[in-house]
């Protein structure tokens, strides 16, 4: 189990390796000059050049990668430039330890634009995660057992139609009407629980999480439906039933269970996606998370915030994969690890 | 999700009783593909899913022919009939409905929306048709590849699907719009037979269909190799082996004609999947721009009209829905079909 767990780090590691490279190497063949507009408007030449060589940009593109991956670990300075240290500090921008790149731009570390970003994409997260999983499964465990019944048929065809709205139009529904035209809400705005407390963070939170917990949990209920129908028709369930227990012992504890482990990996899987912000949802609610950030970075070609982000979302979904896999062996018994 | 060996002879094979008295010609021997199509043919849903796919479909191909010949008038603007007073609103009741536009008119420009609607379908199914036929043609050639050599290409492709889907699709997509447009309307059309690319609605659906394929091919070649896996082991292919097939055989006279219907019901799903993302992407304002129509970028526009003129917010949304939700039935009932194990 150990040796299996560090051979995933291992891999992972260099997964992350590998993939930063290629995000380098994609913005790096873009032909779009970021120099030209962490520079901004009324750049001159010489400005241009400058610019250039604050941010590395006039190195090659594996000098580029190299800086990159040693301001990860210990930090780097923008202009790197040992001598304007001493004539002149205030000019260098430092960017501490887990340094993901620094936006001229936005005049700010990537590490902390990720930081003021972060918390408001997690919060989403975490409670759409939850409407999910408890909807999704619920339900679902409702279709399969009223399988062929009129509730079964009315719930696997609504989650269909559900899922074929597309989330911005569900987000601006909900926005619009449920909470601009109806006043059956307040219009969402993000408090933070240190301001509004656990009910003004959970009810500031709850159209954007409902608009992305509606688009998984479609998901959810078709799945689970069908892996506890297969459940259901297993030989051990059946023995469960002829040995006289409960219905609802057997239903939750024999053919819940078994459905449940691909359901945990899915759900693994979505939530380290979502972690690292829904853009649109959060686009929709203007709600400040990365996602907006990955929005606005993009309107102005701020490539420092862009490559941050992108190589941080891409560590999620590796170390979820692990987390997962490992998961997996520890839910299923009959799962080797090779 | 093959179809059990053990059906196919039980119909195949005329039942003993009838053989027997030597009317064989009464009983005619279904293929695996003629059974699948009868089970289709009976589920109701799918049928009435694949009639509304088969509009679609027919709406996409007729829509530019409707359009040159002056039926179809997307992009013209009918301003008389807008209220300039409410701030550009369609006179008259749900959108301004009337006989020459049966389903209004496009606030602020007074364009004919059943126009729209029905062209838009000729670029988002295009799009979508393009993406999933890419898509899928990578995951197949790989996941067959990957499936059947195992080893060292098996683990080489595996390690790639893990670094594909490690990258945040939405994000990449944003990131790389506006440098790829540029790298394909600039330098790609320049290329000998690519010159049409420097048209900007041509630019742009390929980028969006560039973005669907680089990132959705990994689960149809997970998909294929899985059933490959097993496809390998059988008697048939030892045969195939011993007679000195080729590689190339192998692979695709041997082995693809065994998994096609996993791919086929990929395939099916991948469209509707397509289409919504297409819808998305617009909203991020990636793709096709107006004034040509899309799925996408009619819902991006109507998005801004939710109370003032619910006419035109709620169509356009329920049009897309409708696409998706038929297609993917099609889907649904294809497999069923397929794998008459599957319980609905």
């Amino acid at each position: 189990m150990v040796a299996y767990i560090i051979r995933r780090l291992i891999a992972g590691v260099v997964l992350l390796v590998v993939m930063s490279i290629v995000t380098f190497a994609l913005f790096f063949a873009s032909p779009i000059d970021p120099a030209q507009f962490a520079c901004g408007k009324n750049c001159s030449p010489a400005m241009k050049a400058q610019t250039a060589a604050s941010m590395g940009y006039d190195d090659n593109f594996f000098a580029q990668w190299g800086k990159f991956a040693k301001g990860v670990f210990v930090g780097r300075d923008f202009p790197d430039d040992p001598k304007l240290k001493i004539t002149a500090p205030e000019t260098i921008a430092h960017c501490a330890a887990p340094c993901l790149g620094y936006s001229k731009e936005r005049t700010s570390t990537v590490t902390d634009l990720i930081k003021q970003t972060m918390p408001v994409s997690l919060s989403i997260a975490v409670v759409a995660f939850a409407f999910w999983i408890i909807g999704g499964v619920l339900l679902g465990v409702i279709a399969a057992l009223k399988r062929g019944t009129l509730i079964d048929r009315g719930l696997v065809g609504l989650s269909l139609v559900l899922y074929a709205f597309p989330t911005f139009f569900i987000g601006l529904l909900l926005l619009k009407f449920v909470a601009i035209q109806w006043n059956w809400v307040p219009v969402p705005e993000y408090t933070p629980i240190a301001e509004g407390g656990i009910t003004g963070w959970l009810s500031s939170l709850l159209l954007p999480a409902i608009t992305l917990a509606v688009f998984f949990m479609a998901g959810y209920v078709r799945m689970t439906r069908a892996f506890v129908l297969e459940s259901l028709s297993e030989d051990y369930v059946r023995t469960a039933r002829a040995k006289g227990l409960p219905k609802r012992t057997v239903t939750f504890k024999h053919a819940l269970r078994a459905a449940l482990t691909p359901i945990v990996t899915m759900a693994g899987l979505d939530f380290a996606g979502l972690m690292g912000g829904a853009i649109i949802t959060e686009s929709v609610f203007n709600y400040p998370g990365l996602g907006k950030l990955a929005v606005a970075a993009n309107t102005d070609f701020d490539l420092p915030t862009l490559v941050g982000l992108v190589i941080l979302l891409a560590s999620f979904v590796i170390i979820a994969n692990i987390i997962v896999d490992v998961l997996y062996a520890v839910i299923d018994p009959r799962v080797r690890l090779s | 999700m093959t179809i059990p060996a053990s059906e196919m002879e039980g119909h195949a094979v005329p039942p003993l009783g009838e053989s027997e008295e030597g009317v064989a010609g009464k009983v005619a021997g279904r293929s695996p593909t003629q059974l699948a199509m009868a089970r289709f043919r009976a589920d109701k849903l799918s049928m009435i899913s694949f009639y509304v796919s088969c509009f679609v479909v027919f709406a996409a191909v007729a829509s530019p022919i409707l359009v040159k010949i002056g039926v179809f008038d997307p992009d013209g603007l009918n301003q008389d009939k807008l209220n300039t007073d409410l701030g550009g609103i369609p006179h008259g009741a749900f959108g301004g409905v009337s006989w020459s536009h049966p389903l209004g008119l496009t606030p602020g420009n007074g364009e004919d929306l059943l126009s729209r609607l029905s062209f838009s379908m000729t670029y988002s199914l295009g799009i979508a048709l393009t993406g999933t036929l890419i898509t899928v043609l990578i995951g197949v050639v790989l996941g067959i590849i990957s499936g059947f050599s195992g080893g060292f290409v098996d683990a080489t492709v595996g390690r790639f699907i893990d670094l594909t889907l490690s990258f945040p699709q939405t994000m990449m997509l944003l990131a790389l719009a506006a440098p790829t447009v540029l790298l394909i309307r600039k330098d790609v059309s320049e290329l000998p037979l690519l010159g049409f690319l420097e048209n900007p609605d041509l630019a742009n659906g390929l980028f969006v269909v560039i973005i669907l394929s680089a990132f959705g091919w990994p689960p149809v070649a997970r998909v294929v190799r899985g059933q490959v896996l097993s496809i390998r082991e059988r008697e048939f292919i030892e045969a195939a082996k011993l007679i000195g097939a080729s590689r190339k055989r192998l692979y695709f006279k041997e082995v693809l004609p065994n998994v096609w219907a996993p791919i086929l019901v990929y395939t099916t799903l991948l469209i509707p999947a397509y289409i919504s993302a297409e819808a998305a992407f617009s909203f991020l304002g990636v793709g096709i721009k107006p004034p040509t129509p899309t799925l996408g970028n009619i819902l991006r526009d109507s998005v801004s009209w939710t109370t003032a003129d619910p006419t035109y917010f709620f169509l356009p949304g329920i049009v897309l829905a409708l696409t998706v939700v038929a297609f993917n039935l099609v889907g649904d009932g294809a497999r069923d079909a397929l794998d008459p194990k599957t319980h609905r």
